[in-house]
C-alpha cells in the first residue's frame, strides 16, 4: 500500500489542466453555461430570472440519469459566481462524501451560517451561498430530517439545491420546501442535434443507421450517449462507427438471441427450452436487459392473444421482482420461459 | 507448483485464444491516451480477470506484474474497524469491497476517494491515472454504488475504474452510463478443446479427442472447470487413453446423490436422511443457491418430463426466498419437501 500512495500528492479535483485529446467527453462537452443546457426548457428559464433578479427559491431536481441536473446547477452556480467566487459560495456534497446526520449538523450547519458579502466585477454575485446536495435519494431518512429547521432558519444566507433521480425517496417536508423541477429524458431531435455536434467538433463519422440505435440505446439519457459515442469512436478508429458495435457497448441484446428465445416459447420440450437458456446465459447476456426487451418483444406480438400476453406480462413481473431480490438469473430465466412456453402452447 | 488453470493463463492481450474481436478492440483502447471507466461481466469462468490483467499489462507494461498483498483498516462512521485486503501495484490496485459486507460503503468513500485525490507523479509511467479494480462489484450495496458515481466524474483525471461483476443487473443504472460495457462470453466448446489440448501439448501428454469433448461438454464451457477437471483427471489416471470417467468435484456427486435420494422414495425420514446431507454440502462451503440450482437441474433430467417445469419453477421460488431470507437450511428443506409432494402426488395420479 505504502509505495502506492508512494510519490504521489495531493491534487485538486479540477480538471482543467487536462490535456483536451485525454479528457472524457461527457466532461469536455459538460454545459458550461445556462444556454447550452440542451432542453429542460422550465428549469432553464426559472433559473435565469434567478440570475436577473438576485433571488432563488430552494431547489429540487429530480429525473433520470444523464438529463442534465447536476449540469444545470453547477453552470448556475458558475454563472451567478464566476469561477473564482465559486469556491468560498458553493458546498458540494455527494454520496461519495459521508453524509450522515453528524455532518449534517456540523458541515452543512457551519457552512449554511457564515454570512457572504464579496462581490467580483461582470458576475451577479447574489448575497447567498449554495450547497448542492447531490444524489440526495442516497441520504438517510434522519440526515434529511436533520435538514428541514436548518434549510429554514439559514434561508437569508444560504439557498439548497437537492438533486436526485427518485423524488420519493425525499422526505415530504423537505420536498415541499423547494422548487420542484422534473428533469425529463431529452427528446430524440436534442438527443440528434447533440450527438451531431460532438461527431463534428470530434472529427467521428457514424452511420446514419448507428445513430438512430445510439439514441434508442440511450433512451434519452444524453451522458450514455455521449459516452457510447466516444468508445464507439476509440474502437472505430477512423472508420465509420456501426449500430452493431453500439449495441454490444450498451449490453443490449442481438434481436438474433432475442428470437431464438421467443421462438423456445413455442416449444414443449424440457431440453430444448433449457438448451437455449443455457447458451443465452453462457454468452453472458444481463437478464434484467433480457426481461426488457422480452417485453417489448411482447407488446408488439402479433400472433399472441392478450389473454395470454397478460398472462406472461405476470410472470414477468414476479421475475423481475425476484431478479431485483438477487435471485439467480439462470434459474428464473428457466422459470420464466417454461412458464411462458407453458402459457403459450395452451 | 501452480495449478494449470493458473499456470497457463494468458499473460498479454495477444496470447489470449478467443474473442478476438473484443481483444484487438482492447488493445486499440489501451493505446489511446484516454481510457474510459469499464465494467466486465459474464458467466464465471469466461476470462473476466484474465482479460482485466492483460489490459493493465497492456496500459502499463510488466510493471503491473509486481504485486504485492497489503491489510488496510478502515474506521466506520458507527467507529468499527475493519479489514481489507488489497493488492496492488505501482499503477493500479485490486479490492472486494464486498468482503466487508455491508461497510463498502466505507471503502468506496475512505479508500477509493484517497486514491483518486493523489495524482501519478512517477515520470516513467506512461498514464497519468491509475487504475482500480472492482471484484464482485455486484455485490456492492446500493449506497457504495451511489458512492462511485461523482468520484468516476469527478476525478477522471487521476483514476479509472474497471468492474468485474457476473451480471449487470445489480448495478444501478448511473454506474452503467458512465461505463463502457464489456460483455466476456463462454468460450465456444470448440475453443475450450483448443485450450486444452494447448496444455496437454506443454505439459508434454497426448489428449485423445473423446475426452476433451466430455469435458468440455461436462464444463458447461467454463474454462477454468475444464482445465481444473482435466487436471484433477490426469492426477488420478496418468494413462489419459484408458480413461473412460472423467473426474466429477465431490460436491457435484454429492448432489447428483442427493437427487437419486429424492427420487427413490418420497416419506419423512428421506427428508431427514437429505437434511443430513445437505448439512454436509454446507458445511463445506458450498453456497446454498448454488445446492439448489444444480439440484434442480440434476433432478430436471431425471424425473418424468411432466414434472420438470414445476421443478424448476419452484426451485426458483426457494432460490429467491433463500436469498432474501435468513437461514438457508429451511428454505433448501422445503424445496426437498416440495419435491417430493410433487413426485408423489404424480405418481399416484398416474396409479389411479
Amino acid at each position: 500500500m505504502s509505495t502506492f500512495f508512494q510519490n504521489a500528492r495531493v491534487a485538486s479535483a479540477n480538471n482543467g489542466q487536462l490535456p483536451p485529446e485525454a479528457q472524457p467527453w461527457v466532461e469536455k462537452y459538460r454545459p458550461k453555461s445556462m444556454n447550452e443546457i440542451a432542453s429542460q426548457e422550465q428549469a432553464v428559464q426559472v433559473l435565469k430570472k434567478a440570475l436577473t433578479s438576485n433571488n432563488l427559491p430552494h431547489l429540487l431536481f429530480y429525473g433520470p440519469p444523464g438529463t442534465g441536473k447536476t449540469s444545470t446547477i453547477l453552470a448556475l452556480a458558475r454563472e451567478l459566481f464566476g469561477p473564482e467566487l465559486i469556491r468560498s459560495r458553493v458546498l458540494e456534497l455527494n454520496a461519495s462524501d459521508e453524509r450522515g446526520i453528524q455532518i449534517v449538523r456540523e458541515k452543512v450547519k457551519n457552512f449554511a451560517r457564515t454570512t457572504v458579502t464579496a462581490t467580483v466585477d461582470d458576475y451577479p454575485c447574489p448575497p447567498y451561498k449554495i450547497i448542492i446536495l447531490d444524489e440526495a435519494d442516497s441520504m438517510t431518512t434522519d440526515a434529511q430530517s436533520a435538514l428541514r429547521r436548518t434549510m429554514e432558519t439559514y434561508s437569508k444566507t444560504t439557498r439548497f439545491c437537492l438533486v436526485c433521480n427518485y423524488v420519493s425517496r425525499i422526505i415530504e417536508p423537505l420536498t415541499s420546501r423547494c422548487a420542484k423541477f422534473r428533469f425529463k429524458p431529452l427528446p430524440i431531435e436534442k438527443l440528434k442535434e447533440r450527438i451531431a455536434m460532438v461527431c463534428e467538433q470530434e472529427g467521428v463519422q457514424i452511420e446514419p443507421e448507428a445513430t438512430s440505435t445510439l439514441i434508442k440505446a440511450s433512451n434519452g439519457d444524453l451522458r450514455k450517449a455521449i459516452m457510447f459515442l466516444q468508445s464507439g469512436a476509440k474502437l472505430h478508429a477512423g472508420e465509420k462507427i456501426v449500430a452493431s458495435s453500439i449495441n454490444e457497448m450498451a449490453g443490449i441484446v442481438p434481436p438474433e438471441v432475442m428470437s431464438s428465445l421467443t421462438a423456445a416459447w413455442y416449444s414443449t420440450e424440457y431440453q430444448e427450452i433449457s438448451k437455449i437458456v443455457n447458451e443465452v446465459m453462457n454468452a453472458g447476456f444481463s437478464a434484467e436487459q433480457i426481461l426488457s426487451q422480452m417485453h417489448d418483444h411482447l407488446v408488439t406480438d402479433g400472433d399472441l392473444s392478450a389473454y395470454k400476453k397478460a398472462k406472461i406480462s405476470l410472470v414477468l413481473g414476479e421475475v423481475d421482482l425476484c431478479l431485483i431480490n438477487g435471485a439467480d438469473e439462470h434459474l428464473q430465466i428457466l422459470n420464466l420461459m417454461l412458464k411462458a412456453a407453458d402459457i403459450v402452447t395452451h | 507448483m501452480s495449478l494449470w488453470a493458473d499456470k497457463y493463463r494468458p499473460q498479454s492481450l495477444d496470447k489470449l485464444t478467443y474473442h478476438n474481436d473484443l481483444s484487438a478492440h482492447l488493445k486499440k483502447m489501451a493505446h489511446s491516451g484516454d481510457f474510459p471507466h469499464m465494467l466486465f461481466y459474464g458467466p464465471p469462468g469466461a476470462g473476466k480477470k484474465t482479460r482485466i490483467a492483460a489490459v493493465l499489462r497492456e496500459i502499463y507494461g510488466p510493471g503491473v506484474e509486481r504485486l504485492k498483498v497489503d491489510q488496510r483498516q478502515f474506521v466506520t462512521p458507527s467507529n468499527r474497524k475493519l479489514d481489507l485486503n488489497i493488492v496492488s501495484s505501482n499503477y493500479h490496485m485490486e479490492l472486494n469491497p464486498s468482503d466487508v459486507g455491508m461497510y463498502d460503503r466505507a471503502v468506496v468513500q475512505d479508500l477509493i476517494k484517497e486514491v483518486a485525490q493523489t495524482q501519478q507523479i512517477d515520470a516513467n509511467a506512461k498514464h497519468r491515472f491509475k487504475i482500480i479494480v472492482i471484484n464482485e462489484a455486484d455485490e456492492l450495496s446500493r449506497e457504495a454504488q451511489a458512492g462511485l458515481r461523482r468520484t468516476m466524474e469527478k476525478y477522471m483525471t487521476n483514476l479509472r475504474i474497471i468492474l468485474c461483476c457476473n451480471s449487470t443487473s445489480k448495478i444501478i443504472s448511473p454506474i452503467r452510463s458512465r461505463c463502457l460495457l464489456v460483455r466476456v462470453a463462454r468460450p465456444s466448446e470448440g475453443e475450450i478443446d483448443d485450450a486444452m489440448q494447448a496444455v496437454a501439448k506443454k505439459e508434454n501428454f497426448s489428449l485423445p479427442h473423446e475426452l476433451c469433448v466430455k469435458i468440455a461438454d461436462d464444463s458447461d464451457r467454463n474454462l477454468r472447470k475444464a482445465l481444473l477437471t482435466l487436471e484433477a483427471t490426469k492426477v488420478q489416471e496418468p494413462n489419459l487413453a484408458q480413461v473412460q470417467k472423467i473426474v466429477k468435484t465431490d460436491w457435484e456427486i454429492e448432489i447428483g446423490n442427493i437427487a437419486d435420494l429424492i427420487i427413490a422414495e418420497q416419506n419423512p425420514n428421506r427428508v431427514l436422511l437429505v437434511r443430513t446431507r445437505m448439512y454436509e454440502l454446507i458445511s463445506r462451503c458450498i453456497p446454498s443457491s448454488l445446492i439448489i440450482k444444480n439440484l434442480a437441474f440434476d433432478l430436471a433430467n431425471k424425473v418424468d418430463r411432466r414434472l420438470r417445469s414445476g421443478i424448476i419453477e419452484h426451485a426458483a421460488i426457494y432460490e429467491h426466498r433463500l436469498r432474501t431470507g435468513n437461514k438457508d437450511i429451511f428454505h433448501l428443506e422445503a424445496f426437498v419437501a416440495r419435491v417430493m409432494s410433487l413426485i408423489k402426488r404424480h405418481q399416484m395420479e398416474k396409479n389411479s
